[in-house]
């Protein structure tokens, strides 16, 4: 065994550490994340696989036969045709070619379409054309097509939306009212998120994700439950992935509850349940990264949360592992070898069940 | 799984930890995820009952590409004129006792 072991810190930045420092840093990353969440740390046999993995010497790793799991994505599909920010790759093609070059080029389990903005607001602006579009393409694809969104409920608020803005009412002292906003923005937030679902499911979408849920905090997790739980009953055919923005519910209104249970501050293990409750089919918990910690503390973090969400869950999870969350660093041209170990860590260690 | 470039996001998570899609049996089992929210070994176990082969074949492209032939439920690397797109999830369907949306609607259509 090497005494200067590869790795990188949150941010990306290549960094070597000793194995007694890895060590120390899985210990730490899982110490943290049992005392956020109140749930147990890796055991010991868990953080001395995780530093096997850490510590594998080859530039990328990956599961033994046999482990393998299922691959869904967020718009990733489509993004060889895109120029999002967050990784298009703005090649000049059409987006039945990008989501084909991706199920058949690259072997993915499942794809998936969303519109470029990806944010249920403006889709519903537009709904025709991404139902045409949705529907060309199924008719094409073998591999289950999903379509992605995210509810993010920021784009209800004044300037851009009708009601007014709790960032403007909180720091005046106006809770109150900031609560009051908050609630009827996921009203008409819930009410859009199912009429476009319910259009998508009488054109025949096979799925629906609800990305990056809870991204303006409590009352917008509020809402896309409420919706998850309306399109359920109203479409059980389609199935519905609610897949998370950070590891715990933000309390932008606080006290807003569905079925009883107050929704701020719940960890992945608590918010699994609320979506089995609804009905969801999959879903998707997403553990922050600290960009000032290493690799080793960040994936340990994850790997601890993911391994009791896993645990609690009676349907399939499928943790978010793009940049900046379960351990993969905070970085556009997201390094392999993380990404990889992360990929591996979470199929053995966290026994997720899809990725 | 989350944003970043193609490279580094989706092919580095499908080489590493990946089904293998229809290059093997990832789409099968991923529909029992969907519409039967299965966790991964249950998914997994059903599928090969189904299909007749071992666990281990399920990820195994030498038995996997031939039956996917001869099941008529698509390839990565498909044959002009053969089973595809939604043909091939029709089948998917019959194979697995499962409802499909898409293909649901798709034969409400042609009768």
């Amino acid at each position: 065994m090497s005494n200067s072991i590869f790795t990188r810190m949150g941010d990306g930045e290549r960094v070597s550490m000793s194995p007694m420092e890895i060590r120390d840093e899985i210990r730490q990353g899982s110490a943290s994340a049992a005392e956020m969440a109140r749930i147990p740390v890796l055991s010991d046999s868990e953080s001395d696989e995780l530093f096997d993995i850490i510590a594998e010497p080859g530039r990328v790793v990956s599961v033994p036969h046999g482990h393998e799991l299922i691959v869904t994505d967020d718009g990733i599909a489509e993004c060889f045709a895109g120029s999002e920010a967050d990784g298009g790759s703005g090649v000049s093609i059409s987006r039945p070619a990008s989501v084909l070059s991706y199920e058949r080029a690259l072997a993915a389990d499942t794809g998936s379409l969303g519109h470029s903005d990806y944010s249920f607001k403006p889709v519903k602006a537009i709904l025709d054309v991404e139902l045409q579009a949705y529907h060309t393409i199924s008719m094409l694809t073998t591999v289950p097509l999903f379509y992605g969104s995210q509810p993010n409920m920021g784009q209800y608020f004044q300037p851009d939306g009708p009601y007014p803005n709790p960032a403007d009412l909180m720091p005046a002292g106006k809770i109150k009212e900031a609560q009051k906003a908050q609630e009827d923005a996921a009203e008409q937030l819930c009410a859009d998120m199912v009429y476009i679902g319910r259009e998508l499911n009488a054109m025949g979408c096979e799925g629906f994700n609800f990305d990056t849920a809870g991204s303006t905090g409590d009352a917008e997790f509020y809402a896309t439950l409420k919706a998850a739980r309306q399109l359920k009953q109203h479409a059980p055919d389609m199935a519905i992935i609610i897949g998370m923005a950070s590891e715990f519910v933000l309390g932008m209104h606080g006290e807003i509850a569905f079925d009883g249970q107050q929704l701020a501050g719940l960890f992945p293990h608590d918010q699994v349940k609320l979506a089995e409750s609804v009905g969801a089919d999959i879903f998707g918990p997403a553990i922050n990264v600290d960009t000032s910690r290493s690799f080793p503390w960040n994936l340990s973090k994850a790997l601890t949360m993911v391994k009791e969400t896993v645990a609690r869950a009676a349907i399939p999870v499928h943790p978010n592992v793009g940049m900046g969350v379960c351990g993969i660093p905070m970085l556009l041209e997201v390094p392999i070898d993380c990404v990889s170990r992360a990929s591996k860590a979470l199929a053995l260690i966290g026994k997720a069940d899809g990725l | 799984m989350g944003t970043g470039d193609p490279f580094g996001m989706p092919v580095t998570h499908i080489v590493t930890a990946g089904m293998g899609g229809m290059r093997t049996t990832g789409d099968l089992v991923a529909w029992l995820q969907m519409t039967r929210r299965m966790k991964l070994a249950d998914a997994k176990a059903y599928v090969a009952k189904k299909l007749g082969i071992d666990l281990m074949d399920l990820v195994d492209e030498d038995v996997m590409y031939p039956l996917r032939k001869e099941l008529g439920i698509g390839t990565v690397t498909p044959e002009a004129g053969g089973p595809e797109g939604i043909v091939a999830k029709s089948r998917v369907a019959d194979l697995l006792g499962i409802e499909i949306n898409s293909v649901k609607r798709f034969k409400a259509q042609m009768e």
